[in-house]
């Protein structure tokens, strides 16, 4: 069955907003975490200017041996990304879902300061929700 | 020109029926427009309770503007002049007007013979809010009860009306409650009413 490792979201100056880890593999600490977020934002853009392909958005997939790295951007700028299991399908979508969520339980709560870490019971509840769904849905393939 | 696109033609505005008005809006819209509602005002604030009782005023005029809406178009321009009547009309007619449903239930406190109170699993103002915790028991449904207030208080009923959370067993989300306080002259004007 395939599953992910970790899923990170960074606000448009590469900050780390949100970071979850789920199962015992590639578990990072706090500042691994923060590392890996700006790191990954860096790279992104860099990979934007290097590209010889024109109107190139950065890189959505990043595939090594132990792991793939899937990055969805979305139009102001903020990153969602998930390391998961190599070959893992349906991340794209997957992510599509999680930034659905975000725009609802963390953009339309008044308690929410742009760019700020997530701190929203509702979003990591239906996340939560989401992935179990996701799973279950993918055992079922 | 009023009328004009209509088959009957109305020579005066009063005498035209009112519209049954467009019953649904987005409720992404809203949501970003409460959630704006509620930011404006908690800029202005120093506490939680004042943060409460802005919500509760923005909602009031909302509450006494329905209630002139409701009694003309579903009741025939009466309006309810009876406890229970004012409160399953809140019940039923205000919440289906607003939310689209009406509310999962009314209840008569069992401690207080004046006190009544109005649940919702899940509120529709309350869909995208979480509440930081160190806000306490801040619940934005003041808005909700403070269009309570106003139907009540437009319509000869003078309550306090106020939104509360109430944890659930075997619910992660606790659901709200607006309890409605009722004067006691409300009381005893019931009373001598029988």
């Amino acid at each position: 069955m395939a599953s992910i490792y970790n899923l990170f979201i960074i606000n448009k100056s590469g900050g780390l907003i949100f970071y979850k880890d789920y199962g015992s593999t590639g578990r990072l600490d706090t500042n691994d975490s923060l590392r890996l977020a700006s790191l990954w934002h860096s790279m992104h853009a860099i990979s934007q200017q290097l590209s010889p392909t024109v109107g190139c958005t950065g890189i959505e997939l990043l595939e090594a041996d132990t792991f793939d790295l899937h990055c969805f951007q979305s139009l102001t700028g903020t990153k969602f990304f998930v390391v998961s299991e190599p070959g893992a399908p349906g991340m794209e979508s997957l992510l599509k879902t999680i930034y659905d969520l975000y725009t609802d339980y963390v953009l339309k709560n008044p308690f929410y300061e742009v760019e700020m870490p997530i701190r929203c019971e509702l979003f990591e509840l239906n996340l939560a929700q989401a992935l179990r769904k996701d799973k279950l849905g993918l055992a079922g393939r | 020109m009023i009328g004009s696109r209509g088959t009957k033609q109305y020579g005066n505005v009063l005498d035209k029926p009112l519209g049954k008005g467009k019953t649904e809006v987005s409720l992404n819209a809203f949501s970003f427009l409460f959630s704006e509602l509620v930011q404006y005002n908690q800029t202005r604030v120093d506490n939680i309770a004042e943060l409460e009782r802005r919500l509760e005023e923005a909602g009031y005029g909302v509450g006494l503007r329905m209630l002139e809406l409701l009694c003309y178009r579903e009741k025939g321009n009466k309006r309810e002049t009876r406890l229970l009547g004012i409160l399953s009309f809140v019940h039923s007619t205000v919440w289906k007007s607003l939310f689209g449903k009406v509310a999962d239930s009314l209840e008569k406190g069992t401690e207080h013979e004046d006190e009544y109170m109005i649940s919702e699993k899940e509120l529709l103002v309350n869909r995208y809010i979480s509440v930081p915790k160190d806000m306490g028991a801040f619940n934005c449904s003041a808005y909700v009860a403070g269009i309570v207030q106003g139907v009540l208080d437009g319509a000869g009923f003078p309550a306090r009306v106020t939104a509360h959370y109430v944890p659930v067993e075997g619910q992660a989300r606790p659901r709200t409650t607006i309890l409605i306080k009722f004067l006691e002259e409300v009381l005893q004007r019931e009373a001598r009413l029988g």
